[in-house]
C-alpha cells in the first residue's frame, strides 16, 4: 500500500513538474497567464474610467459680463470639465454635431440682469445624448457646478441662499469617486478567469489533440492524478494571477485594501477552484483547441465581464439577467472582492458569497470526476 | 512458452457514429497473438488497426467480444493491463515543448521506475536509440525520425512484456525506419518482449514473424508471413515487351482472363497470375519476353482481395479522359534550375534542377522534411521562390502565376474536399471554381461522374465516403478543367492496395495522353510507378534517373537485386559521409 501512495506522489511530482515547464516554454500560457493580467491592470487602470474627466464642452455667453466670466471660470477650475469658449450658438451646434464637444452651456444676452431678479436667471444646457452615460454626468456636474457658484455669489453677497432644504451629502467607501477603485480589484476576478478557466481548457484540449492524452491514460496515472496535476499547476499560476493584481493594485494604483488580506486569499482560493472546476468541465465537452477556446470565452470570461458587477451595477440590470447572474461564479467573487478592497471585512457580505464559492466549485469539480475515465470514447 | 498466448480477442466488435450512421470498426475479430515475438496487424486506413489497439490497451470499449491481454481482461481490468504494457500512439505521445530528458523523466516518473535504477536504463535507451547527444533539445526540434525513437524509449523506461505500437513508421524516413525495426528485434531477443505493430505498409510485413491481414475491421488471415508468400509461388513473373512502353503493356494485360494483378514495376511489369504457369492472353502476348520472380506479401494480400471481391473492382476500363490538351511530344514541360527556398536562415530547398517532359511521370521522393513539400508549392506558384528559374507549361512563374496555375491541376494529400457538400455537389462547385459554364460544365459533371462511377455516390456527403472515393473525387476535381500538367502529393498513403492500382491504372492513362505528372511521395512503393525518380534529402537531389537506375546504384554482390529503399538508404547515407568529411 505505502509503495502503491508512494507511486502515486512520485507520478504526481512528475506531472505537475511537466505543467510547470510547459507553461515557461509555450508561449500562448504565457501570453493568457501573465501578458493579459497586465494589460488589462494597465487598461483598466489607467485607460478606462467611468468618471466625468475633462469632458469637452462648449460654453457661449451671447453678452459676456463679469457675471458670465466668474461662472465660466469656476467651470475651467473644475478637472471635471475642457471648456471651449465659443461666440454663437451656430458654432457651438456644428461642433457638438461633429462630436467635438460632449455639450453646450449657453448664458443668454440677459443673463446678468436675470440673475438678480427674485425668479433668477434660465441657462441653457444642450447634451450629446448618444452616450447616455456621460449625458447624465455632464448634466449632473452642470448642476452641481451651478449650486455651488450660486451658493459663492450669494456668500459674498452677505446672503444667505434661501432653499427650503439642504443638502448635506458624505460619500463613503470611495470617497474621492474613482473609478478605478473598484474596476482594479474586480480585476482579480477576470485574471483569475482567464488562468482558471480559459487556460486550463486550452492545455487539456491540446493534450487530445496533440495525442499526448492517449499516451497519458496507457500509464498507471489514474485519471484522478492526471486531472489533480493539471489543478495543483493552475491553480499555484492562478494565485500567482491574484497576487500581481492585489500588489499593483494596492502599490501602483494606490487602492486602498480595507480589508485583511487573508480573507481576500481564501476567497481568491475557492474562486479559482471554482473557475478550475469550469475549465476542466468544458476540456471533457470539448477535445480540440478551438471548440474550448469558444466555450471558455463565450461561458465563463465573458459572463465574468459583463454580468458579475465588475463593471455593471448587478442592481440596475432587468430582473431577467439579474436572475441568470446567480449562476455565474465570478458575481459571488467580485462582490466579496469589492467590499473587501473598499469597505473591509463586512461578514454579512462575505459570507453567504463564499459560501455561494463554496459550493459552486464543488459542483464543477465533481462534474469534471464524474465525466473523466480513462477511455477515449 | 512461446506459444503461449499474451493476447486473445473473441468476437471483438466496435463501432463509431460517422455522420448519424453506425460504422463499424472492428466485425467480430478473433484473434490470438504469441508471446515472445513480433506481430504484425497490417491493413490499410481504416482496416481497423488504431481501434484494435486502443482495445487492447482498455482506452475503448467493445460493443460486443472481449479482449484478454496478459491474463487480464482489457476491459475491465484496464488499469492492471496499462500498467503492464507499453503503448506508442500514433503521433508517439510525446511533449513537444519538453526537452528529450524532461520527457524521459516524466514517464519514468509515470511509470514509477525507482530513482535508483533510472540512470542505467535512461543509459541503455539513449544507447539503443542513439538520441545520447540530444537530451536538452525539446522534443518539437527532432525530425521525425528521432520522435519516433524518443517515443519507443519513452515507452520504455520500465520494460513492458507486452509493447503495441501503433503505426510507428508512418512519415518516418527509410533510414529510421529500419533502425526502428532492428531496435525491436533486438528487443525481442534479448528482453523477450512482445510485440504487436500496426502499419499500412505491406513491405513491413515480411519483418514480422506473424502476420494479421486487416481489412474493413475483418481478418482475412493469419500467419507467417512466408505461409501467404508461399500460396503464391509460380504466379508471379516479370515481363517485358521490347519497343512497347511497360505502361502500354501493363495496359494491355491488366484485366486479362487469368491475370490477378499487373503493375508496373520500374523496368518491367509485374505480374501475377490466378493460377501457376502462364495464361494464354499472356503468353501469346507477341514479343513477350517472361521470367519468373519470387513472389511478395503483397502478391498475397491483393489475391485474398480480389477473390474476396470477386470481379467486381476489377476490370474497370480507364480510358482517360479524351481530349487533354496535348502539343508536340518530348519538349519540357516543367524547367527548373537553380531553385531554392529559404525560411528564416534555414534552407527547406537548396539548389533544385530539373526538367520534366510531356507526357513523364515524374516522381520527387523523400522523408518529411527533404523539401518535397516546399519544391512542390513552388511548382504550383503558391510560393516564391528566394532563388533560381522556374517555368511550367512555357510560363514564367515569377510573371504568369495565375495563368499558368490555370493549366495545372492539383491533388493535395488531403484531398481538399468540403467534406459537408456531397459529392454532387463538391463537382459542380470546383468545375465553377475553373470557369466552367453552360454545356461545358454539364459535360464535364457528366464525364466526372461516369468516369470515376461516382453516380451512386452522388448525393453522400464527401466527408462520408469510404477513403478509396474520396480519392477518386478528389482527382476528378483536380481533372474538371482539363489540366496538361497535375500534382499529386502523396496521392495513395494508406489507401488499400486494390483502391491504390485503380488509381495508377488513371494516372497512367492519362499520361498516355500526354497529360504530365509530378508525384511527391515517401512510399517506396509509389515511387516504382514513376517513369524518373528525383530522391531528395535536406533540400538538395541525391539522384535522378530511371527507378531501375536508381536501384541499380545500390547493387553489391551481397545485394544482387537491391530495392528502392536499398537505394535511397545508401544515397542519405553517402551524402551524410560526404557532409562529414
Amino acid at each position: 500500500m505505502s509503495d502503491r501512495r508512494g507511486g502515486s506522489a512520485m507520478r504526481l511530482k512528475g506531472l505537475v513538474r511537466k505543467e510547470f515547464l510547459q507553461i515557461v516554454r509555450d508561449p500562448s500560457s504565457i501570453a493568457i497567464a501573465f501578458l493579459m493580467p497586465i494589460f488589462l491592470l494597465v487598461l483598466f487602470g489607467y485607460g478606462v474610467s467611468l468618471d466625468a474627466d475633462h469632458v469637452p464642452i462648449a460654453l457661449v455667453a451671447e453678452a459676456p459680463s463679469s457675471d458670465s466670466v466668474d461662472f465660466m471660470a469656476s467651470l475651467q477650475g473644475s478637472h471635471s470639465f475642457a471648456p471651449r469658449f465659443m461666440a454663437t450658438m451656430p458654432e457651438a451646434e456644428q461642433a457638438l454635431r461633429l462630436g467635438e464637444v460632449k455639450g453646450i452651456i449657453r448664458l443668454r444676452s440677459d443673463f446678468s440682469r436675470q440673475l438678480r431678479r427674485p425668479d433668477g436667471a434660465p441657462i441653457q444646457v444642450i447634451v450629446d445624448g448618444v452616450d447616455a452615460n456621460t449625458a447624465r454626468l455632464v448634466l449632473g456636474y452642470v448642476e452641481g457646478a451651478w449650486g455651488s457658484w450660486l451658493a459663492g455669489q450669494a456668500a459674498r453677497r452677505g446672503q444667505s441662499l434661501a432653499t427650503p432644504v439642504a443638502m448635506e451629502s458624505r460619500i463613503w467607501f470611495n470617497s474621492e469617486l474613482k473609478s478605478r477603485n473598484y474596476l482594479v480589484p474586480g480585476l482579480v476576478a477576470i485574471i483569475m478567469t482567464l488562468i482558471g478557466a480559459l487556460l486550463t481548457a486550452l492545455v487539456m484540449a491540446r493534450e487530445w489533440e496533440r495525442g499526448t492524452m492517449e499516451a497519458l491514460m496507457v500509464t498507471p496515472a489514474s485519471m484522478t492524478e492526471v486531472l489533480l496535476g493539471k489543478l495543483i499547476a493552475y491553480f499555484v499560476l492562478g494565485t500567482g494571477g491574484m497576487l500581481l493584481t492585489v500588489g499593483l493594485s494596492v502599490w501602483l494604483f494606490e487602492v486602498p485594501l480595507r480589508g485583511s488580506f487573508w480573507v481576500l486569499w481564501v476567497c481568491s482560493s475557492l474562486f479559482l477552484l471554482a473557475a478550475l472546476g469550469m475549465g476542466l468541465t468544458i476540456s471533457t465537452l470539448a477535445r480540440s483547441q478551438f471548440v474550448a477556446g469558444q466555450i471558455a470565452i463565450i461561458a465563463t470570461f465573458l459572463p465574468a465581464f459583463l454580468l458579475s458587477g465588475f463593471i455593471f451595477d448587478i442592481g440596475s440590470m432587468p430582473a431577467v439577467v439579474q436572475a441568470i447572474t446567480h449562476v455565474i461564479v465570478a458575481r459571488y467573487f467580485v462582490a466579496i472582492v469589492q467590499t473587501l478592497f473598499l469597505a473591509g471585512d463586512v461578514w454579512s457580505v462575505i459570507l453567504p458569497n463564499a459560501l455561494a464559492l463554496v459550493v459552486m466549485a464543488a459542483i464543477f469539480l465533481t462534474i469534471t470526476w464524474k465525466k473523466s475515465r480513462k477511455r477515449l470514447e | 512458452m512461446p506459444d503461449q498466448l499474451i493476447l486473445e480477442a473473441e468476437g471483438l466488435s466496435k463501432s463509431f457514429q460517422a455522420g448519424g450512421r453506425q460504422v463499424a470498426a472492428l466485425d467480430a475479430v478473433s484473434l490470438g497473438i504469441r508471446a515472445g515475438v513480433v506481430t504484425g496487424l497490417i491493413g490499410p486506413d481504416g482496416a481497423g488497426k488504431t481501434t484494435f489497439m486502443r482495445l487492447a490497451a482498455g482506452l475503448l470499449v467493445p460493443a460486443a467480444g472481449t479482449i484478454t491481454v496478459l491474463g487480464l481482461d482489457a476491459t475491465h481490468e484496464s488499469l492492471a493491463v496499462q500498467a503492464a504494457l507499453g503503448y506508442m500512439p500514433q503521433r508517439f505521445g510525446l511533449y513537444e515543448d519538453l526537452t528529450v530528458q524532461e520527457n524521459l523523466d516524466l514517464y519514468a516518473d509515470l511509470q514509477g521506475v525507482a530513482p535508483a535504477l533510472r540512470s542505467a536504463r535512461y543509459a541503455e535507451l539513449m544507447h539503443m536509440t542513439g538520441l545520447a547527444p540530444f537530451g536538452r533539445r525539446l522534443a518539437g526540434r527532432l525530425s521525425g525520425g528521432m520522435k519516433q525513437k524518443l517515443g519507443l524509449a519513452c515507452t520504455l523506461v520500465r520494460a513492458p512484456r507486452l509493447l503495441l505500437l501503433d503505426e510507428p513508421t508512418v512519415g518516418v524516413d527509410p533510414v529510421s525506419r529500419r533502425e526502428l525495426w532492428a531496435i525491436i528485434g533486438r528487443l525481442v531477443r534479448s528482453e523477450g518482449m512482445s510485440v504487436l505493430l500496426s502499419t499500412a505498409y505491406l513491405d513491413e510485413a515480411e519483418r514480422c514473424t506473424e502476420v494479421i491481414l486487416l481489412h474493413e475491421g475483418r481478418v482475412l488471415d493469419q500467419g507467417p508471413p512466408d505461409a501467404m508468400s508461399a500460396r503464391m509461388a509460380g504466379r508471379t513473373w516479370a515481363v517485358t515487351a521490347p519497343g512497347l512502353r511497360n505502361r502500354d503493356l501493363q495496359a494491355a494485360l491488366a484485366g486479362q482472363a487469368g491475370v490477378v494483378d499487373a503493375l508496373v514495376q520500374g523496368e518491367h511489369v509485374r505480374l501475377v497470375t490466378a493460377a501457376p504457369g502462364l495464361p494464354e492472353a499472356v503468353s501469346s502476348h507477341p514479343g513477350i519476353v517472361t521470367r519468373a520472380v519470387a513472389p511478395r506479401f503483397e502478391d498475397g494480400f491483393i489475391d485474398l482481395l480480389r477473390r474476396r471481391e470477386g470481379e467486381s473492382r476489377h476490370a474497370t476500363s480507364m480510358a482517360g479522359p479524351e481530349g487533354m490538351a496535348r502539343s508536340a511530344a518530348d519538349d519540357a514541360v516543367i524547367q527548373v534550375q537553380g531553385l531554392k527556398r529559404r525560411f528564416g536562415d534555414f534552407w527547406a530547398v537548396d539548389g533544385v534542377d530539373f526538367q520534366i517532359r510531356r507526357g513523364e511521370i515524374f516522381g520527387l521522393l523523400g522523408a518529411n522534411g527533404a523539401g518535397k513539400t516546399t519544391t512542390f508549392r513552388m511548382l504550383c506558384g503558391l510560393l516564391p521562390p528566394s532563388a533560381g528559374q522556374l517555368r511550367v507549361a512555357g510560363l514564367d512563374l515569377r510573371h504568369a502565376a495565375s495563368a499558368a496555375r490555370a493549366r495545372i491541376g492539383y491533388m493535395s494529400q488531403k484531398f481538399s474536399l468540403y467534406g459537408n457538400l456531397s459529392v454532387a455537389q463538391n463537382l459542380d462547385f470546383f468545375a465553377r471554381a475553373y470557369g466552367l459554364s453552360g454545356r461545358a460544365r454539364l459535360e464535364r459533371l457528366a464525364w466526372a461522374t461516369s468516369e470515376f462511377e461516382l453516380g451512386p455516390y452522388a448525393d453522400q456527403l464527401s466527408a462520408e465516403l469510404p477513403l478509396g472515393y474520396k480519392q477518386r473525387l478528389a482527382m476528378a476535381c483536380a481533372l474538371m478543367h482539363r489540366p496538361e500538367i497535375i500534382f499529386l502529393d502523396e496521392p495513395t498513403s494508406g489507401v488499400d492496395p486494390l483502391a491504390r492500382r485503380e488509381f495508377w491504372q488513371r494516372i497512367n492513362g492519362l499520361a498516355r495522353q500526354g497529360v504530365t505528372v509530378l508525384v511527391t511521395t515517401h512510399f517506396m512503393e509509389e515511387a516504382e510507378y514513376c517513369d524518373r525518380l528525383a530522391i531528395m534529402a535536406a533540400g538538395r537531389i541525391l539522384a535522378l534517373a530511371e527507378p531501375a537506375a536508381i536501384k541499380a546504384l545500390a547493387r553489391t554482390a551481397a545485394n544482387p537485386e537491391p530495392s528502392l529503399e536499398d537505394a535511397f538508404i545508401r544515397l542519405v547515407e553517402d551524402s551524410a559521409m560526404a557532409a562529414a568529411a
